[in-house]
């Protein structure tokens, strides 16, 4: 019987771990998608600084994956405040899914806490090839469309696609003649690039330093509004003279009934956190660039976002009308 | 390099990395035999402790978690026939036919003698060749994973009994039909979802897994209760468990199998578009085809083999997946890149310069990982015949126990309990195919690599214009499909041999 004792023992460890029980924790955090992702590290860290920085006593972790995000949000909004303090992280897909019928709501269907952090789109290529600016990938496009393959870590229609499809339209050129590669993660699609089998990757900045860092690959372009200070050297989209820019925003969403006290209270902490030494150190450890905007500015860019990729997906084909 | 390995020897015989190790494997092997849990769970677990020691402690802690994992993962394949991880499914089945025939003991003690060999063989080859190995893992394209799948799928013919060809076949084509349900990785349109928003995801493997393994098993205990009738419950204090002991023959006879697979799961694990669950099923198929005649019936119903061969290759493949995290930077599963963010979040950038700038994380991996396999192989050997008691249990509290870790094991995995009726549909459906006789494996085979081949092969058409050309573009393309058409063609040889005997000894008789 030992193993069973141990079996139930790890167990009740894991559930614990991964799931602690609502009653206990004062803030719960709701993740629509596995452990491990990107979601998770999000609130996984915003949840370890407010413990740390004692802006919060205790944080809750939840994991519920499925549907694309879409039963996580149907969870919160069926909780409504029954179920205590409840914040669920979620980044440009919920924009991006709604515009495409994935999931059956919208970011109006919850309330926008705030936003927390960004990623960037990036442009990469191998060291050796002879791409050497983003103008030469946009020369080589104009001569011929399909000379360009272009990489991403997930399926046509998915952020990857969509930026580099902006980004390329934005250079005078047609987004759909751009040759897309899906791969099925984003790590996939570095090894992808690294074999030579497609010749640029469109991905985050944050999975394009991973490998630019290493020295096997340059980054050609970000797609933020201004020069990233942390990284002076590498080129914005608007610096080159392309009008576009693209934010891949992570922020906190609560239930649409949430009173009014309650979100003065949130967004109190999350400003609060800001401040911290603790919130410094997990964002400095994950390479997260600050991206704080509070309910209003926040509901704002998502609007922007939601419109600026409406344009993009009709003219796709993604969606119509 | 016998500077890195002094290095990583002297960082790891610190006291606190060696309990590191031990810890790793500890938790490892508990999470991984928790069927459904695998080493993504186990990892995402450690990474709170993670940050609080450094980069040399967290990456060992992290190492050995994963591998262990892999190791702890066979034993409930073995027992209960619920495999604990995806690349421990390839381990059920011959370890529980083994287990039936109350072998448990042995069965397990050679999946723990092969995770050793193939772990060490990894930790060796990955030390020596690492930065050589970057470039066999950067070599791989689309093309060249299509045929390697398609390899794989030759496997069929390894779990087709006799006149069970067309069964075996039936069920590949449903697996591979099951891999078409959530969104299409090309066109990113849905199918076959039905306007159900959790089947967006697909199926898991794992799930179809333990409910067509697990499950079904256990409603088979149920509808079937006097198919075996159970002594266990009589004598209690003396439960079949049999001998750990390997005799010399067995050892003798397992070697070559064991070095095989592990090379062969080590080379898979360094493609990132492989890993440890698609190496364990290439290792059983390629010892099913290399065995001579009278062995290769006895895959499938508790063959020694069939057992040593999945356990040296997921083990081996697993390490050898820290080649591409290591040296590129490539995270090849979800396990891996969890422990590229935790590298980076260390600071440390893994690629080419990792060796050169951080020599301490990567030589102390390294060396952790004899250690590591060391510790697994005391930790496992003393506890087998506790481990194996399970199977003394009454069949009636045997069988929930089974029903109840297998539907909790997944339900951890996603939270979602639509996966639980999901589970249980299957689970249905895989009963009365059982009791026809369906054969199951083939189901996870066609389901695993069907997914892989659609993705890699849709790629490969894209890249090179919709021409079929890539089969033979690049020699590392055409020779892997080659290997597989010969493969294909092989049993064919034996047929016809066979079937001129019979011709010259019917005329032989009809002459006398």
């Amino acid at each position: 019987m030992t193993m069973f004792k141990s079996l139930k023992r790890s167990v009740l460890a894991a559930s614990l771990l991964v799931a602690s029980p609502l009653a206990l924790a004062n803030l719960h955090f709701l993740v629509p998608g596995g452990p491990g992702g990107g979601w998770d590290t999000t609130a996984r860290g915003v949840g370890e600084a407010m413990v740390k920085a004692g802006i919060e006593d205790n944080a809750s972790f939840q994991n519920m994956s499925g549907g694309g995000g879409g039963r996580a949000i149907a969870y919160l909004i069926e909780s409504g405040t029954k179920k205590g303090d409840m914040l669920m992280v979620n980044s440009t897909p919920i924009v991006l899914r709604a515009l495409s019928g994935k999931i059956p709501y919208s970011y109006r269907d919850l309330t926008p806490v705030a936003s927390m952090i960004a990623d960037y789109g990036a442009f990469v290529v191998r060291n050796d090839s002879p791409f050497k600016t983003w103008q030469d990938v946009i020369d080589a496009m104009k001569k011929d469309p399909g000379s360009v393959k272009v990489a991403g870590g997930s399926a046509r229609g998915s952020m990857d696609h969509l930026v580099a499809a902006q980004a390329v339209k934005a250079a005078g050129l047609d987004g759909r003649r751009l040759r897309y590669i899906p791969y099925d993660a984003g790590g996939k699609a570095k090894a992808g690039l690294l074999s030579g089998e497609v010749n640029l990757l469109s991905t985050g900045l944050s999975e394009a330093l991973e490998v630019a860092n290493g020295g096997q690959a340059r980054i050609l372009a970000v797609t933020s509004a201004d020069k990233l200070p942390d990284y002076p050297a590498i080129p914005t989209l608007k610096s080159l003279g392309y009008d576009m820019e693209f934010v891949n925003w992570r922020g906190f969403f609560a239930t649409p009934d949430l009173p009014a006290d309650k979100l003065a209270e949130y967004t109190e902490k999350l400003r609060k956190l800001q401040q911290t030494s603790e919130w410094e150190a997990v964002r400095a450890r994950n390479g997260w660039l600050n991206l704080f905007q509070e309910k209003e500015a926040f509901i704002k860019s998502l609007e922007q976002q939601e419109a600026q990729l409406r344009v993009v997906m009709k003219e796709l084909g993604f969606i119509r009308g | 390099m016998l500077d890195g390995i002094m290095l990583g020897l002297s960082t790891v015989l610190d006291w606190n990395n060696l309990l590191y190790v031990i810890v790793g494997c500890f938790v490892g092997t508990f999470i991984g035999m928790l069927p459904g849990l695998g080493p993504i769970t186990a990892i995402a677990l450690m990474i709170p402790i993670t940050y609080s020691i450094g980069a040399d402690s967290g990456m060992i802690l992290m190492a050995g978690v994963y591998y262990g994992a892999i190791f702890g993962g066979s034993t409930s394949s073995i027992l209960i026939n619920a495999p604990g991880v995806a690349g421990t499914v390839a381990s059920s089945f011959d370890g529980y036919p083994l287990a039936k025939q109350g072998k448990a003991g042995k069965a397990l003690a050679i999946a723990a003698y092969s995770s050793f060999i193939g772990g060490t063989i990894g930790a060796i080859l990955l030390m020596v060749a690492a930065p050589l190995l970057a470039k066999v893992s950067l070599s791989f394209q689309s093309p060249d994973y299509v045929v390697l799948m398609f390899l794989g799928l030759t496997a069929i013919a390894a779990f087709s009994n006799k006149g069970q060809f067309l069964k075996a076949m039936m069920m590949t084509v449903f697996g591979l039909m099951l891999a078409t349900v959530g969104i299409d990785p090309s066109s990113g349109t849905e199918r076959f979802t039905f306007g159900q928003a959790d089947l967006l995801d697909g199926i898991s493997f794992l799930l179809v897994a333990m409910a067509t393994f697990a499950l079904a098993e256990a409603l088979i205990n149920v509808a079937r209760p006097e198919a075996e009738p159970d002594k266990k419950i009589d004598d209690p204090d003396t439960p079949k468990i049999g001998s750990t002991k390997l005799t010399k023959e067995e050892v003798k006879d397992m070697a070559p199998v064991v070095g095989r697979s592990s090379l062969l799961g080590f080379i898979v694990g360094v493609l990132p578009g492989a890993g440890a669950t698609i190496a364990s099923f290439m290792a059983y198929a390629t010892e099913r085809n290399l065995a001579p005649k009278a062995l290769k019936d006895k895959f499938g119903k508790g063959s020694m083999r069939g057992l040593a061969a999945p356990e040296s290759a997921n083990n081996a493949a697993c390490t050898g997946s820290f080649v591409p995290l290591l040296t590129l930077g490539i995270p090849g599963s979800g396990t891996t890149a969890i422990m590229l963010g935790a590298l980076i979040a260390y600071g440390i950038q893994p690629g080419p310069m990792l060796m050169q700038e951080n020599p301490s994380v990567f030589w102390a991996v390294i060396v952790s990982m004899y250690f590591g396999n060391i510790v697994l192989l005391i930790l496992n050997l003393p506890l087998i015949p506790y481990f194996a008691k399970v199977l003394a249990m009454p069949k009636s509290v045997l069988t929930v126990m089974i029903l109840f870790f297998s539907l909790i094991g997944v339900y951890l995995v996603s939270f979602n309990t639509f996966d639980l009726f999901m589970m249980v549909g299957f689970a249905l459906v895989a009963l009365v195919l059982r009791l026809l006789a369906f054969p199951m494996a083939p189901l996870l085979l066609g389901f695993i690599l069907g997914d892989m081949i659609e993705r890699n092969f849709r790629r490969a058409m894209m890249i090179s214009d919709g021409s079929l050309s890539f089969l033979w573009d690049r020699p590392l393309t055409l020779s892997i499909f080659v290997i597989s058409i010969l493969v294909l063609l092989f049993p064919l040889k034996d047929y016809i041999v066979q079937r001129r005997k019979e011709k010259a000894a019917t005329q032989a008789e009809q002459h006398a």
